[in-house]
Protein backbone atom coordinates (compact mmCIF):
# COMPACT_ATOMS: atom_id res chain seq x y z
CA UNK A 1 0.00 0.00 0.00
CA UNK A 2 1.49 3.39 -0.74
CA UNK A 3 2.16 5.99 1.87
CA UNK A 4 -0.53 8.28 0.98
CA UNK A 5 -3.36 5.57 1.03
CA UNK A 6 -2.25 4.40 4.29
CA UNK A 7 -2.48 7.83 5.65
CA UNK A 8 -6.19 8.21 3.96
CA UNK A 9 -6.92 4.27 5.89
CA UNK A 10 -6.09 6.14 8.91
CA UNK A 11 -8.15 9.11 8.48
CA UNK A 12 -11.11 6.77 7.62
CA UNK A 13 -10.07 4.71 10.69
CA UNK A 14 -9.98 8.19 13.03
CA UNK A 15 -13.63 9.04 11.74
CA UNK A 16 -15.19 6.09 12.41
CA UNK A 17 -13.72 5.63 16.23
CA UNK A 18 -14.78 9.39 16.64
CA UNK A 19 -18.47 8.10 15.00
CA UNK A 20 -18.42 4.97 17.51
CA UNK A 21 -17.56 7.61 20.39
CA UNK A 22 -19.73 10.50 19.83
CA UNK A 23 -22.84 8.05 18.99
CA UNK A 24 -24.59 8.49 22.75
CA UNK A 25 -24.57 12.45 21.45
CA UNK A 26 -26.23 11.46 18.13
CA UNK A 27 -28.72 9.51 20.08
CA UNK A 28 -29.44 12.35 22.66
CA UNK A 29 -30.21 14.85 19.80
CA UNK A 30 -31.97 11.90 17.81
CA UNK A 31 -34.10 11.26 20.77
CA UNK A 32 -35.21 15.24 21.90
CA UNK A 33 -37.01 15.87 17.86
CA UNK A 34 -38.73 11.88 18.27
CA UNK A 35 -42.35 12.40 19.18
CA UNK A 36 -43.11 10.13 22.41
CA UNK A 37 -44.96 7.40 20.37
CA UNK A 38 -41.97 6.76 17.86
CA UNK A 39 -39.58 6.78 20.72
CA UNK A 40 -41.12 3.53 21.86
CA UNK A 41 -41.31 1.65 18.21
CA UNK A 42 -39.41 -0.84 17.06
CA UNK A 43 -37.02 -1.03 15.25
CA UNK A 44 -36.21 3.20 16.39
CA UNK A 45 -35.63 5.33 14.02
CA UNK A 46 -32.41 6.23 13.29
CA UNK A 47 -33.10 9.25 12.10
CA UNK A 48 -35.34 11.87 13.41
CA UNK A 49 -37.89 11.36 10.09
CA UNK A 50 -41.54 13.13 11.01
CA UNK A 51 -39.58 14.49 14.13
CA UNK A 52 -41.09 16.80 16.42
CA UNK A 53 -40.20 20.37 18.55
CA UNK A 54 -42.56 19.26 21.45
CA UNK A 55 -39.41 18.28 23.70
CA UNK A 56 -37.71 21.56 22.85
CA UNK A 57 -41.05 23.45 23.06
CA UNK A 58 -41.47 21.94 26.69
CA UNK A 59 -37.97 23.25 27.45
CA UNK A 60 -38.78 26.94 26.91
CA UNK A 61 -42.05 26.45 28.83
CA UNK A 62 -40.47 24.47 31.72
CA UNK A 63 -36.88 25.42 31.80
CA UNK A 64 -36.03 28.81 31.50
CA UNK A 65 -35.93 29.48 35.12
CA UNK A 66 -33.58 26.52 35.72
CA UNK A 67 -30.85 27.66 32.80
CA UNK A 68 -31.28 31.17 33.96
CA UNK A 69 -30.68 30.16 37.60
CA UNK A 70 -27.19 28.21 36.00
CA UNK A 71 -25.97 30.99 34.39
CA UNK A 72 -26.27 33.43 37.14
CA UNK A 73 -25.04 30.73 39.39
CA UNK A 74 -22.24 29.91 37.15
CA UNK A 75 -20.60 33.47 36.72
CA UNK A 76 -20.80 34.31 40.46
CA UNK A 77 -18.87 31.18 40.68
CA UNK A 78 -16.42 31.81 38.82
CA UNK A 79 -16.28 35.66 39.92
CA UNK A 80 -15.31 33.88 43.44
CA UNK A 81 -12.95 31.35 42.16
CA UNK A 82 -10.81 34.16 40.84
CA UNK A 83 -11.03 36.63 43.89
CA UNK A 84 -9.57 33.94 45.74
CA UNK A 85 -7.12 32.10 43.53
CA UNK A 86 -5.64 34.85 41.35
CA UNK A 87 -3.98 36.97 44.27
CA UNK A 88 -2.88 33.10 45.61
CA UNK A 89 -1.21 32.26 42.62
CA UNK A 90 0.96 35.24 42.17
CA UNK A 91 1.84 34.82 45.89
CA UNK A 92 2.96 31.22 45.74
CA UNK A 93 4.73 32.07 42.31
CA UNK A 94 6.40 35.00 43.02
CA UNK A 95 6.55 36.09 46.77
CA UNK A 96 8.11 32.98 48.43
CA UNK A 97 5.43 32.91 51.56
CA UNK A 98 6.81 31.33 54.44
CA UNK A 99 4.79 27.93 55.07
CA UNK A 100 3.41 27.93 50.96
CA UNK A 101 4.21 24.89 50.48
CA UNK A 102 1.73 23.88 53.22
CA UNK A 103 -0.94 25.77 51.33
CA UNK A 104 -0.01 24.06 48.20
CA UNK A 105 -0.48 20.26 50.03
CA UNK A 106 -3.84 21.40 51.23
CA UNK A 107 -4.82 22.34 47.97
CA UNK A 108 -3.54 19.23 46.38
CA UNK A 109 -5.44 17.30 49.11
CA UNK A 110 -8.43 19.42 48.68
CA UNK A 111 -8.83 17.79 45.26
CA UNK A 112 -9.37 14.62 46.29
CA UNK A 113 -12.19 15.40 48.93
CA UNK A 114 -15.53 13.80 47.59
CA UNK A 115 -18.09 15.98 47.19
CA UNK A 116 -20.31 14.03 49.53
CA UNK A 117 -18.84 14.79 52.35
CA UNK A 118 -18.37 18.59 51.65
CA UNK A 119 -22.34 18.34 50.64
CA UNK A 120 -23.08 17.06 53.96
CA UNK A 121 -20.55 19.38 56.16
CA UNK A 122 -22.45 22.65 54.10
CA UNK A 123 -25.89 21.25 54.60
CA UNK A 124 -25.38 21.31 58.41
CA UNK A 125 -23.56 24.78 57.68
CA UNK A 126 -25.97 26.70 55.31
CA UNK A 127 -29.04 24.94 57.57
CA UNK A 128 -28.14 26.83 60.48
CA UNK A 129 -26.60 30.27 58.75
CA UNK A 130 -30.08 30.11 56.65
CA UNK A 131 -28.70 30.06 53.46
CA UNK A 132 -30.15 26.75 51.91
CA UNK A 133 -31.63 27.27 48.75
CA UNK A 134 -30.30 30.23 48.05
CA UNK A 135 -27.93 31.20 45.00
CA UNK A 136 -24.89 32.43 47.32
CA UNK A 137 -25.14 29.29 48.97
CA UNK A 138 -24.72 26.98 46.30
CA UNK A 139 -22.31 29.47 44.53
CA UNK A 140 -19.85 29.08 47.71
CA UNK A 141 -20.23 25.10 46.91
CA UNK A 142 -20.16 24.82 43.79
CA UNK A 143 -16.75 27.31 43.79
CA UNK A 144 -15.25 24.51 46.50
CA UNK A 145 -14.87 22.03 42.97
CA UNK A 146 -13.05 24.92 41.36
CA UNK A 147 -10.47 26.98 43.57
CA UNK A 148 -7.99 23.76 44.34
CA UNK A 149 -7.72 23.74 40.41
CA UNK A 150 -7.16 27.29 39.53
CA UNK A 151 -4.40 28.46 42.40
CA UNK A 152 -2.42 25.27 40.78
CA UNK A 153 -3.11 26.46 37.24
CA UNK A 154 -2.40 30.49 38.30
CA UNK A 155 0.67 29.50 40.02
CA UNK A 156 1.81 27.82 37.44
CA UNK A 157 1.33 30.13 34.67
CA UNK A 158 2.49 32.53 36.92
CA UNK A 159 5.65 31.06 37.95
CA UNK A 160 6.61 31.84 34.12
CA UNK A 161 6.17 35.48 33.87
CA UNK A 162 9.68 36.77 33.48
CA UNK A 163 11.80 37.76 36.91
CA UNK A 164 12.79 41.44 34.80
CA UNK A 165 8.90 42.12 33.92
CA UNK A 166 8.17 42.76 37.96
CA UNK A 167 11.49 43.89 38.88
CA UNK A 168 10.98 46.83 36.06
CA UNK A 169 7.63 47.62 37.75
CA UNK A 170 9.28 47.58 41.20
CA UNK A 171 11.80 50.50 39.57
CA UNK A 172 8.98 52.28 37.72
CA UNK A 173 7.98 53.08 41.72
CA UNK A 174 4.19 50.46 41.59
CA UNK A 175 3.61 48.70 44.83
CA UNK A 176 3.00 44.83 44.83
CA UNK A 177 -0.36 45.06 44.23
CA UNK A 178 0.16 47.87 41.24
CA UNK A 179 2.39 45.43 39.82
CA UNK A 180 -0.41 42.22 40.32
CA UNK A 181 -3.13 44.50 38.82
CA UNK A 182 -1.73 45.99 36.07
CA UNK A 183 1.55 43.37 35.11
CA UNK A 184 0.96 40.16 36.67
CA UNK A 185 -3.25 40.22 35.70
CA UNK A 186 -3.20 41.18 32.01
CA UNK A 187 -0.14 38.80 31.40
CA UNK A 188 -2.24 36.21 32.67
CA UNK A 189 -5.11 36.32 30.55
CA UNK A 190 -4.80 32.68 29.14
CA UNK A 191 -4.50 31.49 32.65
CA UNK A 192 -7.33 33.49 33.37
CA UNK A 193 -9.55 32.05 30.98
CA UNK A 194 -8.99 28.76 31.35
CA UNK A 195 -9.32 28.57 35.35
CA UNK A 196 -13.43 31.09 34.11
CA UNK A 197 -13.72 28.12 31.59
CA UNK A 198 -13.45 24.96 34.00
CA UNK A 199 -15.17 27.16 37.02
CA UNK A 200 -18.09 27.96 35.07
CA UNK A 201 -18.46 24.51 33.45
CA UNK A 202 -18.25 22.57 36.73
CA UNK A 203 -20.60 25.06 38.44
CA UNK A 204 -22.92 24.55 35.05
CA UNK A 205 -23.06 20.69 35.82
CA UNK A 206 -23.12 20.59 39.50
CA UNK A 207 -25.52 18.04 40.54
CA UNK A 208 -24.70 17.18 43.88
CA UNK A 209 -24.08 20.73 45.64
CA UNK A 210 -27.54 21.47 43.93
CA UNK A 211 -29.17 18.55 45.14
CA UNK A 212 -28.54 18.64 48.67
CA UNK A 213 -28.00 22.64 49.45
CA UNK A 214 -30.15 23.78 46.78
CA UNK A 215 -33.10 21.38 45.64
CA UNK A 216 -36.29 23.63 46.90
CA UNK A 217 -37.68 27.27 45.60
CA UNK A 218 -37.01 28.74 42.85
CA UNK A 219 -33.38 29.15 42.69
CA UNK A 220 -32.88 25.55 41.53
CA UNK A 221 -30.32 25.40 38.47
CA UNK A 222 -30.92 23.13 35.10
CA UNK A 223 -29.25 19.51 36.24
CA UNK A 224 -31.84 19.70 38.94
CA UNK A 225 -34.70 20.90 35.94
CA UNK A 226 -33.27 17.56 34.36
CA UNK A 227 -33.48 15.55 37.64
CA UNK A 228 -37.32 16.62 37.89
CA UNK A 229 -38.18 15.20 34.10
CA UNK A 230 -36.35 11.58 35.00
CA UNK A 231 -38.08 11.43 38.43
CA UNK A 232 -41.23 12.06 36.73
CA UNK A 233 -43.36 8.58 36.48
CA UNK A 234 -44.48 9.34 32.76
CA UNK A 235 -41.03 9.50 31.83
CA UNK A 236 -40.72 12.02 28.04
CA UNK A 237 -37.55 10.91 26.95
CA UNK A 238 -38.01 13.78 24.07
CA UNK A 239 -38.36 16.66 26.86
CA UNK A 240 -35.49 15.37 29.06
CA UNK A 241 -33.57 14.81 26.20
CA UNK A 242 -34.02 18.04 24.77
CA UNK A 243 -33.17 19.83 27.87
CA UNK A 244 -30.03 17.53 27.80
CA UNK A 245 -29.02 18.91 24.28
CA UNK A 246 -29.88 22.69 25.34
CA UNK A 247 -27.78 22.20 28.86
CA UNK A 248 -24.92 20.31 26.82
CA UNK A 249 -24.44 23.96 24.97
CA UNK A 250 -22.06 25.54 26.97
CA UNK A 251 -19.66 22.97 26.83
CA UNK A 252 -20.03 22.36 22.93
CA UNK A 253 -19.40 26.13 22.60
CA UNK A 254 -16.50 26.38 24.94
CA UNK A 255 -14.92 23.23 22.91
CA UNK A 256 -15.51 25.26 19.89
CA UNK A 257 -13.89 28.68 21.05
CA UNK A 258 -11.56 27.77 23.55
CA UNK A 259 -10.11 24.08 22.53
CA UNK A 260 -6.72 24.83 23.17
CA UNK A 261 -7.44 25.82 27.07
CA UNK A 262 -9.66 23.13 27.22
CA UNK A 263 -6.61 20.61 26.25
CA UNK A 264 -4.38 22.47 28.38
CA UNK A 265 -6.53 22.44 31.51
CA UNK A 266 -6.60 19.15 31.63
CA UNK A 267 -2.91 18.28 31.46
CA UNK A 268 -2.24 21.66 33.87
CA UNK A 269 -1.25 20.09 36.66
CA UNK A 270 -0.95 16.42 36.16
CA UNK A 271 1.99 16.37 33.90
CA UNK A 272 4.98 18.19 33.90
CA UNK A 273 7.29 18.66 31.21
CA UNK B 1 24.91 12.45 40.74
CA UNK B 2 28.95 13.39 41.08
CA UNK B 3 28.42 16.71 38.65
CA UNK B 4 25.79 17.68 41.08
CA UNK B 5 27.93 17.15 44.55
CA UNK B 6 30.41 19.36 42.34
CA UNK B 7 27.94 21.84 41.84
CA UNK B 8 26.74 22.13 45.41
CA UNK B 9 30.22 22.39 46.69
CA UNK B 10 30.82 25.52 44.53
CA UNK B 11 27.38 26.48 45.90
CA UNK B 12 28.53 26.41 49.04
CA UNK B 13 31.76 28.02 48.17
CA UNK B 14 30.37 31.23 46.79
CA UNK B 15 28.07 31.58 49.90
CA UNK B 16 30.81 31.50 52.52
CA UNK B 17 32.53 34.06 50.38
CA UNK B 18 29.68 36.29 50.40
CA UNK B 19 28.99 36.16 54.27
CA UNK B 20 31.51 38.81 54.76
CA UNK B 21 29.63 41.60 51.97
CA UNK B 22 26.56 40.33 53.49
CA UNK B 23 26.62 40.45 56.96
CA UNK B 24 26.61 44.89 56.47
CA UNK B 25 23.46 44.68 54.91
CA UNK B 26 21.76 42.22 56.47
CA UNK B 27 19.66 44.61 58.99
CA UNK B 28 18.21 46.49 55.84
CA UNK B 29 17.47 42.84 54.23
CA UNK B 30 15.38 41.32 57.64
CA UNK B 31 13.32 44.04 57.50
CA UNK B 32 12.71 44.05 53.73
CA UNK B 33 12.41 40.32 54.13
CA UNK B 34 9.66 40.91 56.51
CA UNK B 35 7.91 43.33 54.64
CA UNK B 36 7.98 41.06 51.59
CA UNK B 37 6.37 38.16 53.76
CA UNK B 38 3.67 40.75 54.93
CA UNK B 39 2.88 41.38 51.55
CA UNK B 40 3.23 37.46 50.30
CA UNK B 41 0.64 36.14 52.95
CA UNK B 42 -1.96 39.34 52.38
CA UNK B 43 -2.04 38.16 48.21
CA UNK B 44 -2.69 34.56 50.49
CA UNK B 45 -5.43 35.81 53.01
CA UNK B 46 -8.49 35.25 51.06
CA UNK B 47 -7.32 31.68 49.75
CA UNK B 48 -6.12 31.24 53.80
CA UNK B 49 -9.29 32.07 54.68
CA UNK B 50 -11.25 30.77 52.30
CA UNK B 51 -9.77 27.07 53.24
CA UNK B 52 -10.76 27.18 56.85
CA UNK B 53 -14.26 28.19 55.94
CA UNK B 54 -15.11 26.20 53.54
CA UNK B 55 -13.07 23.82 52.95
CA UNK B 56 -12.04 22.99 57.08
CA UNK B 57 -14.80 23.75 58.62
CA UNK B 58 -17.56 21.79 56.43
CA UNK B 59 -15.20 19.05 57.13
CA UNK B 60 -15.31 19.19 60.90
CA UNK B 61 -18.96 19.58 60.44
CA UNK B 62 -18.86 16.78 58.91
CA UNK B 63 -16.82 14.77 61.47
CA UNK B 64 -18.82 15.56 64.03
CA UNK B 65 -21.97 14.74 62.18
CA UNK B 66 -20.46 11.15 62.63
CA UNK B 67 -18.88 11.18 66.04
CA UNK B 68 -22.90 12.33 67.39
CA UNK B 69 -25.97 10.43 67.26
CA UNK B 70 -27.94 13.13 65.40
CA UNK B 71 -32.20 13.03 64.82
CA UNK B 72 -34.08 15.81 62.50
CA UNK B 73 -34.86 17.81 65.45
CA UNK B 74 -31.02 17.43 66.97
CA UNK B 75 -29.62 18.57 63.79
CA UNK B 76 -31.34 21.87 63.23
CA UNK B 77 -31.60 22.95 67.23
CA UNK B 78 -28.12 21.41 68.22
CA UNK B 79 -27.54 18.99 71.34
CA UNK B 80 -27.06 15.78 69.69
CA UNK B 81 -25.49 12.87 72.17
CA UNK B 82 -21.62 12.04 71.74
CA UNK B 83 -21.47 8.61 70.79
CA UNK B 84 -18.04 7.97 70.04
CA UNK B 85 -17.31 5.56 66.72
CA UNK B 86 -21.07 3.97 67.11
CA UNK B 87 -21.81 5.14 63.78
CA UNK B 88 -18.82 3.50 62.55
CA UNK B 89 -19.53 0.24 64.10
CA UNK B 90 -23.22 0.42 62.90
CA UNK B 91 -21.88 0.97 59.59
CA UNK B 92 -19.56 -1.67 59.89
CA UNK B 93 -21.83 -3.82 60.63
CA UNK B 94 -24.74 -3.02 57.72
CA UNK B 95 -25.53 -5.61 55.61
CA UNK B 96 -25.03 -2.98 52.52
CA UNK B 97 -21.55 -2.09 53.51
CA UNK B 98 -19.83 -5.79 52.02
CA UNK B 99 -21.71 -5.15 49.30
CA UNK B 100 -20.65 -1.30 48.73
CA UNK B 101 -16.90 -1.64 49.45
CA UNK B 102 -16.85 -4.78 46.59
CA UNK B 103 -18.69 -2.28 44.22
CA UNK B 104 -16.90 0.78 44.35
CA UNK B 105 -13.44 -1.64 44.12
CA UNK B 106 -15.14 -3.31 41.28
CA UNK B 107 -16.17 0.39 39.70
CA UNK B 108 -13.37 1.75 40.05
CA UNK B 109 -10.54 -0.90 38.64
CA UNK B 110 -12.69 -2.19 35.98
CA UNK B 111 -13.62 1.17 35.23
CA UNK B 112 -9.63 2.48 35.38
CA UNK B 113 -8.63 -0.76 33.64
CA UNK B 114 -11.03 -0.27 30.23
CA UNK B 115 -10.55 3.63 30.66
CA UNK B 116 -6.59 3.58 30.30
CA UNK B 117 -6.24 0.88 27.85
CA UNK B 118 -8.73 2.61 25.19
CA UNK B 119 -7.24 5.99 26.40
CA UNK B 120 -3.76 4.55 25.49
CA UNK B 121 -4.91 2.92 22.05
CA UNK B 122 -6.23 5.40 20.62
CA UNK B 123 -3.67 8.58 21.88
CA UNK B 124 -1.22 5.87 19.97
CA UNK B 125 -3.02 6.24 16.90
CA UNK B 126 -3.37 9.64 16.85
CA UNK B 127 -0.03 10.46 17.74
CA UNK B 128 0.38 9.01 14.07
CA UNK B 129 0.02 11.62 11.58
CA UNK B 130 -3.06 11.73 9.15
CA UNK B 131 -5.15 14.12 7.64
CA UNK B 132 -8.04 15.47 10.24
CA UNK B 133 -6.49 14.14 13.45
CA UNK B 134 -6.45 17.68 15.46
CA UNK B 135 -10.10 17.91 15.09
CA UNK B 136 -11.11 14.56 15.74
CA UNK B 137 -9.26 14.16 18.87
CA UNK B 138 -11.05 17.45 20.09
CA UNK B 139 -14.03 16.07 19.60
CA UNK B 140 -13.27 13.18 21.44
CA UNK B 141 -13.34 15.60 24.33
CA UNK B 142 -17.15 16.15 23.58
CA UNK B 143 -18.12 13.20 26.16
CA UNK B 144 -15.88 14.73 29.37
CA UNK B 145 -17.37 17.88 28.68
CA UNK B 146 -20.77 17.37 28.94
CA UNK B 147 -22.71 17.60 32.19
CA UNK B 148 -22.68 14.35 34.18
CA UNK B 149 -26.49 14.28 34.47
CA UNK B 150 -26.70 14.87 30.47
CA UNK B 151 -24.43 11.28 30.04
CA UNK B 152 -26.17 9.74 32.32
CA UNK B 153 -29.40 10.27 31.61
CA UNK B 154 -28.18 9.52 27.54
CA UNK B 155 -26.71 6.34 28.98
CA UNK B 156 -30.24 5.91 30.89
CA UNK B 157 -32.06 6.16 27.94
CA UNK B 158 -29.67 4.11 25.26
CA UNK B 159 -30.12 1.42 28.20
CA UNK B 160 -33.79 1.33 28.52
CA UNK B 161 -34.89 -2.00 28.77
CA UNK B 162 -37.79 -1.72 26.09
CA UNK B 163 -36.98 0.95 23.70
CA UNK B 164 -33.29 1.47 24.22
CA UNK B 165 -31.24 0.98 21.45
CA UNK B 166 -28.29 -1.22 22.69
CA UNK B 167 -31.06 -4.14 23.34
CA UNK B 168 -31.92 -3.16 19.48
CA UNK B 169 -28.28 -3.48 18.60
CA UNK B 170 -28.01 -6.81 20.76
CA UNK B 171 -31.60 -7.85 18.93
CA UNK B 172 -29.60 -7.45 15.05
CA UNK B 173 -26.92 -9.85 16.02
CA UNK B 174 -29.60 -12.33 17.65
CA UNK B 175 -29.14 -11.31 21.73
CA UNK B 176 -31.73 -11.49 23.75
CA UNK B 177 -32.99 -8.23 25.53
CA UNK B 178 -31.04 -7.63 28.61
CA UNK B 179 -32.60 -5.48 31.73
CA UNK B 180 -29.64 -3.31 32.28
CA UNK B 181 -30.79 -1.29 35.26
CA UNK B 182 -33.27 -3.00 36.28
CA UNK B 183 -31.82 -6.61 36.95
CA UNK B 184 -29.45 -6.71 39.82
CA UNK B 185 -26.62 -8.76 37.27
CA UNK B 186 -26.11 -6.06 35.44
CA UNK B 187 -26.64 -2.77 36.86
CA UNK B 188 -23.09 -2.56 37.77
CA UNK B 189 -21.88 -2.89 34.26
CA UNK B 190 -23.73 -0.56 33.32
CA UNK B 191 -22.65 2.40 35.08
CA UNK B 192 -19.46 1.11 34.65
CA UNK B 193 -20.04 1.42 31.12
CA UNK B 194 -20.96 4.36 31.02
CA UNK B 195 -18.04 5.59 33.51
CA UNK B 196 -15.11 3.84 30.72
CA UNK B 197 -17.14 6.13 27.94
CA UNK B 198 -16.92 9.54 30.47
CA UNK B 199 -13.33 8.86 31.06
CA UNK B 200 -11.63 7.84 28.34
CA UNK B 201 -11.19 11.48 26.65
CA UNK B 202 -9.16 12.28 30.23
CA UNK B 203 -7.05 9.32 29.60
CA UNK B 204 -6.51 10.22 25.73
CA UNK B 205 -5.66 13.69 26.15
CA UNK B 206 -3.13 13.07 29.30
CA UNK B 207 -1.38 9.67 27.42
CA UNK B 208 -1.36 12.02 23.80
CA UNK B 209 0.34 14.52 25.48
CA UNK B 210 3.23 11.96 26.98
CA UNK B 211 3.38 10.32 23.79
CA UNK B 212 3.81 14.27 22.23
CA UNK B 213 7.02 14.46 24.31
CA UNK B 214 8.89 10.88 23.44
CA UNK B 215 11.77 12.46 20.81
CA UNK B 216 10.62 11.27 17.45
CA UNK B 217 14.32 10.53 16.79
CA UNK B 218 13.88 7.18 19.01
CA UNK B 219 10.89 6.22 17.00
CA UNK B 220 12.84 7.37 13.60
CA UNK B 221 15.96 4.92 14.48
CA UNK B 222 13.86 1.93 15.56
CA UNK B 223 12.23 1.62 11.83
CA UNK B 224 15.22 1.79 10.64
CA UNK B 225 16.40 -0.95 12.43
CA UNK B 226 13.42 -2.41 10.75
CA UNK B 227 11.32 -2.54 13.92
CA UNK B 228 7.38 -2.87 13.13
CA UNK B 229 4.54 -0.73 15.57
CA UNK B 230 3.94 -3.58 17.84
CA UNK B 231 7.55 -3.41 18.50
CA UNK B 232 8.08 -0.20 18.90
CA UNK B 233 4.97 0.55 20.98
CA UNK B 234 6.25 -2.14 23.30
CA UNK B 235 10.24 -1.45 23.58
CA UNK B 236 9.73 2.52 23.21
CA UNK B 237 6.25 4.18 24.01
CA UNK B 238 4.74 2.44 26.79
CA UNK B 239 8.64 2.48 28.97
CA UNK B 240 9.59 6.12 28.40
CA UNK B 241 5.56 6.94 29.21
CA UNK B 242 5.53 4.78 32.53
CA UNK B 243 5.89 8.51 34.45
CA UNK B 244 2.71 9.65 32.34
CA UNK B 245 0.92 6.69 32.87
CA UNK B 246 1.15 6.16 36.85
CA UNK B 247 0.06 9.45 36.84
CA UNK B 248 -2.65 9.28 34.45
CA UNK B 249 -3.75 5.86 36.71
CA UNK B 250 -3.17 7.75 39.66
CA UNK B 251 -5.48 10.45 39.46
CA UNK B 252 -8.17 8.26 37.20
CA UNK B 253 -8.50 6.26 41.35
CA UNK B 254 -9.17 10.06 43.26
CA UNK B 255 -11.98 10.70 40.82
CA UNK B 256 -13.38 7.26 39.92
CA UNK B 257 -13.61 6.18 43.81
CA UNK B 258 -15.89 9.56 44.11
CA UNK B 259 -18.33 9.23 41.00
CA UNK B 260 -22.00 9.48 42.17
CA UNK B 261 -23.73 11.28 39.98
CA UNK B 262 -24.07 8.92 37.27
CA UNK B 263 -24.68 6.01 39.27
CA UNK B 264 -27.14 7.86 41.52
CA UNK B 265 -29.07 8.98 38.32
CA UNK B 266 -28.89 5.77 36.17
CA UNK B 267 -30.22 3.51 39.20
CA UNK B 268 -30.08 5.13 42.24
CA UNK B 269 -27.32 2.51 43.62
CA UNK B 270 -30.04 -0.30 43.01
CA UNK B 271 -31.72 -2.37 42.27
CA UNK B 272 -31.23 -3.11 45.94
CA UNK B 273 -27.85 -2.20 46.50
CA UNK B 274 -26.60 -4.38 43.03
CA UNK B 275 -24.70 -1.12 42.28
CA UNK B 276 -24.08 1.43 45.27
CA UNK B 277 -20.81 2.29 46.03
CA UNK B 278 -19.54 4.22 48.82
CA UNK B 279 -20.05 7.39 47.65
CA UNK B 280 -24.13 6.57 46.24
CA UNK B 281 -24.76 4.95 50.06
CA UNK B 282 -23.50 7.81 51.95
CA UNK B 283 -25.90 10.29 49.82
CA UNK B 284 -28.85 7.57 49.97
CA UNK B 285 -28.09 7.85 54.07
CA UNK B 286 -27.75 11.04 54.30
CA UNK B 287 -30.42 12.92 51.64
CA UNK B 288 -32.04 9.59 49.79
CA UNK B 289 -34.68 8.88 52.33
CA UNK B 290 -37.44 10.70 54.05
CA UNK B 291 -35.88 10.40 57.40
CA UNK B 292 -32.60 10.88 57.15
CA UNK B 293 -29.42 9.81 58.92
CA UNK B 294 -26.53 11.77 58.92
CA UNK B 295 -24.59 10.14 61.20
CA UNK B 296 -24.44 6.89 59.68
CA UNK B 297 -24.26 8.95 56.28
CA UNK B 298 -21.01 10.57 57.53
CA UNK B 299 -19.21 7.76 58.63
CA UNK B 300 -19.44 6.32 55.36
CA UNK B 301 -18.12 9.38 53.82
CA UNK B 302 -15.29 9.44 55.66
CA UNK B 303 -14.70 6.05 54.97
CA UNK B 304 -14.38 6.87 51.48
CA UNK B 305 -12.31 9.94 52.57
CA UNK B 306 -9.85 7.58 53.72
CA UNK B 307 -9.92 5.43 50.72
CA UNK B 308 -9.31 8.58 48.36
CA UNK B 309 -6.28 9.90 50.51
CA UNK B 310 -4.38 6.72 50.56
CA UNK B 311 -5.11 7.07 47.05
CA UNK B 312 -4.12 10.82 46.60
CA UNK B 313 -0.48 10.15 49.23
CA UNK B 314 0.17 7.16 46.88
CA UNK B 315 -0.51 9.68 43.65
CA UNK B 316 1.59 12.73 45.78
CA UNK B 317 4.42 10.44 46.20
CA UNK B 318 4.71 9.40 42.68
CA UNK B 319 4.20 12.62 41.45
CA UNK B 320 7.28 13.91 43.94
CA UNK B 321 9.82 11.38 42.90
CA UNK B 322 9.32 12.09 39.08
CA UNK B 323 10.08 15.75 39.83
CA UNK B 324 12.70 15.25 41.68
Amino acid sequence: MSKSAKRRAKTVIGVVLTALMLFPVYWMINASFTTDANLRKNPPNLIPIDGTLAGYRAVISQQLPYLSNSLLIGMLTVALTLVVSAPAGYSLAKLRPKGGGVLGFALLVAQMIPAIIMAMGFYAILLSTGWINTVPGLVIADSTIAVPFAVLIFTAFMSAIPEELLQAAVTDGAGRFRTFWSIVLPVSRNAIVTVSLFAFLWAWSDFMFASTLDSGGGNQPITLGIYHYIGNNDQQWNAIMATAVVASIPATVLLVIAQKYVAAGITAGSVKD
Amino acid sequence: MNSRAQTLERSVRDQSGAAKDASDSARARRSRNRSSQLAAWAFLAPLTIYLLAFYAYPLYRNLDLSLRNYTVYSFVHGGAPFTGFANYSAVIHDATFAKALINTLLFTFVSLLFQFAIGMALAVFFAQHFRLSPILRALFLVPWLLPLIVSASTWAWMLDSGSGVVNYGLHLIGIGPVNWLTDPHWALASVIIANIWIGIPFNLVLLYSGIQAIPSTLNEAAAIDGANSWTKFRRITFPLLRPVSAITLMLGMVYTLKVFDIIWIMTKGGPVDASTTFATWSYQLGFGNLLPEFGPGAAVGNLLVVMALVAGLVYIRVQRRQAA
